[in-house]
């Protein structure tokens, strides 16, 4: 910034550096979206460090120590469940899977959201048409009806379950990104690029997508709630992989074993916090984002 | 929350606003804006004849996946039906038969085509019933549930939403805003289960579960009372859940009108701050939001299946869930078509209902 650079490579590294300076004072001036990010960063710290905090043991039901649905007490902090594994311990690990497949599905459906939606802006003509009616299409079918019936019919794993996630929230990618691509299409720099001779693919991912990128990356850290909480009930309903705990499927085998009927609370208060944390975590940060990136939302600081 | 979106502000964008721009492409030539604000294209017959033509593909295409996903994904479904007990080649043959699987493929999809459109939906595996009496005997339970939760939902939404907008940045907004976050944040079983713990284990205010109570009197006044009853703790946790969302979408639809020169208009005629809000400002912001209550449906079939669920209410939700299980694939496919097909039909209400209440709609199409 202070020298003036010299080749266009490193000028235009300098931008990028200063354009993601100037986003990040952007982000930080918004107290919300500070609270997310250190929310967020510690249930990530939590999760990966869950391994070295708890040994895997713990999750086995033939090695369980506890008793059943003990209450909270000095060696079992949160308690235990039906078979006396620490709730502590479960709902650690399920951290994990929770994060992993909410991440996972995330990403799958911001690719080929994006990618349908670029495409669909860029190309236009028939097949943006159908590309368009396809994830409206998508938008307005119940998402946890598509996902159970997929599920119950491909089988319960968790490549099914991130398989169905993201096949239910790609469409709202598409739609924000092929508008966003209409938008950037119509200035002038494109008609500069378009004269100076570039084809669809550079026009694409060298103008396009680099403009289109910063909102993606807000509605993807939206999108990650969402994913975590159909996750979770898909899991509680019974849908989840049961070679694996994640925080829904804890919740399953609470319901499933009378939790509730026992007034077993810290049965069912760690696990559903963990959810609410996490997706509450996500929501801020992806709030923030937004403000920072849409130019609809600037200057309301909400 | 099960739904596919959170409350945020650019969900709107994408609501029927930003729809119908959007939709006028393909249909009506793109006629320039200066032409298009003196010639009105095509005119009401135009507008229902593309959107009703676009909900009878989207809702043949509920068919033809439905079809693929429970007769092709699926596969054989006579090993689920049998699988406790042992069958002949024979008897096998025979079910196969009768269940028109012995049929090329696309007879039996025409046949399933037919049938769905003629009500005849089959039997169901678990109640050897026809599928459209069980439906009959589930619906009142659902649209009770879902209808009274929704309605609150929007109410409530709507009321702190308004004056949310309508003061931003002050302490009401960011105490509602961060209350219906935090709400949303829930999962909606979690949070069933904690109001169910909480209301009726230790405090035993309401009931557990359940529509009715056995016991209860059969004339008309116990009944409306005992199902009353019943009905508290589901509606409350669907209520908690989503109403953020219709707040969210309130609130900036007020944020949007702020700055506009009738509201200083209104003003400088020397109304009083709360008349200009309720007289002006949300009559305004209602026009985008009013068509985002039926586009939500989506969310609400979403909300009801999980709701009912927790709180084993007899709807069609929890027919759904428990017909996983079984499997019950009928029941499944018929509920998968039936959910699907009405959030359709919502959205196409929304779009005709559009064209009454925003009349700038009519120059686009």
């Amino acid at each position: 910034m202070t020298a003036v650079p010299t080749s266009p490579r490193a000028l235009r590294r300098a931008r990028t550096r200063q354009s993601l300076a100037r986003s990040w004072a952007a982000y930080r001036s918004q107290r919300a979206g500070m609270v997310g990010l250190v929310l967020l960063s510690a249930i990530v710290v939590l999760a990966v460090a869950a391994p070295l905090l708890v040994d895997q043991s713990q999750l086995s039901v033939t090695q369980a120590t506890g008793g059943r649905m003990e209450p909270p007490s000095a060696e079992f902090p949160l308690g235990t469940d039906e078979v006396g594994r620490s709730i502590l311990a479960l709902t650690l690990w399920g951290s994990r899977l929770s994060l992993i497949i909410g991440l996972t599905a995330t990403l799958a459906a911001i690719l080929v959201g994006t990618a349908v939606g670029v495409t669909a802006g860029h190309v236009g003509g028939w097949y943006g048409w159908v590309a368009l009616r396809v994830s409206d299409w998508f938008m307005v079918l119940p998402s946890l009806v598509v996902a159970i019936a997929l599920l119950a019919v491909l089988g319960r794993s968790m490549g099914t379950t991130i398989l169905v996630i993201a096949l239910v929230s790609w469409s709202g990618t598409t739609r924000l990104v092929r508008a966003q691509t209409l938008t950037v299409q119509a200035r002038p720099y494109l008609e500069r690029a378009r004269a100076l001779g570039a084809g669809h693919w550079h026009q694409m991912t060298r103008h396009v997508l680099p403009n289109v990128l910063p909102l993606v990356l807000a509605s993807a850290t939206l999108l990650v709630p969402s994913a975590i909480l159909m996750e979770s009930s898909l899991a509680w309903l019974g849908l989840g992989d049961p070679n694996v705990v994640s925080w829904g499927s804890i919740l399953n085998r609470a319901s499933d074993n009378g939790a509730v009927s026992a007034h077993a609370w810290w049965y069912l208060l760690p696990p559903g916090l963990a959810i609410l944390l996490v997706v509450l975590a996500f929501m801020m940060c992806g709030r923030a984002l937004e403000a920072v990136f849409n130019p609809r939302l600037r200057g309301e600081g909400a | 929350m099960t739904d596919g979106t959170p409350p945020s502000e650019p969900d709107r964008a994408s609501g029927p606003a930003g729809d119908a721009a959007d939709r006028g492409a393909p249909g009506a030539p793109a006629a320039p804006a200066a032409g298009a604000r003196t010639r009105v294209s095509g005119g009401f017959g135009r507008y229902l004849l593309k959107h009703v033509a676009g909900a009878a593909v989207s809702l043949l295409l509920v068919l033809f996946s439905s079809f693929f996903i429970f007769r092709l994904i699926a596969g054989d479904p006579i090993d689920q039906l049998t699988r406790e007990r042992p069958v002949s080649p024979e008897q096998r043959a025979a079910m196969r038969a009768e269940l028109g699987l012995d049929q090329p493929m696309w007879k039996q999809f025409w046949d399933y085509i037919t049938g769905t459109l003629t009500m005849d939906l089959g039997d169901s595996f678990q109640y050897r019933r026809p599928i459209f009496d069980l439906i009959v005997e589930r619906l009142p339970a659902t649209l009770l549930l879902s209808g009274t939760g929704m309605v609150l939902a929007v109410l409530l939404g709507f009321w702190i939403g308004a004056r949310a907008g309508w003061r931003q940045g002050s302490r009401f907004d960011r105490g509602q805003v961060a209350t219906g976050l935090l709400l949303y944040s829930a999962p909606t079983f979690w949070l069933g289960m904690i109001v169910i713990l909480v209301f009726a284990r230790y405090l035993g205010l309401f009931p557990v579960n359940g529509m009715r109570s056995p016991s209860t009197p059969p004339d008309f006044w116990s009944q409306a009372v005992d199902i009353g009853h019943h009905l508290v703790l589901p509606v409350l946790t669907y209520t908690a859940v989503v109403y953020a969302g219709y707040l969210m979408i309130m609130r900036s639809s007020v944020l949007d009108e702020l700055g506009g020169d009738y509201l200083t208009t209104a003003r400088a005629k020397g109304l009083r701050d709360d008349e200009v809000r309720r007289r002006h400002a949300v009559p305004n912001a209602l026009l985008p939001t009013v068509t985002l209550v039926f586009l939500a449906l989506g969310s609400v079939v979403n909300g009801s299946i999980v709701t009912e669920t927790v709180f084993s209410w007899p709807g069609l939700g929890s027919l759904f869930v428990q017909s996983i299980f079984y499997p019950d694939r009928p029941v499944l496919q018929a509920l998968f078509v039936l959910f699907s097909a009405s959030t359709i039909l919502a959205v196409l209400c929304a779009e005709i209902l559009y064209w009454f209440i925003d009349p700038r709609i009519r120059r686009t199409g």
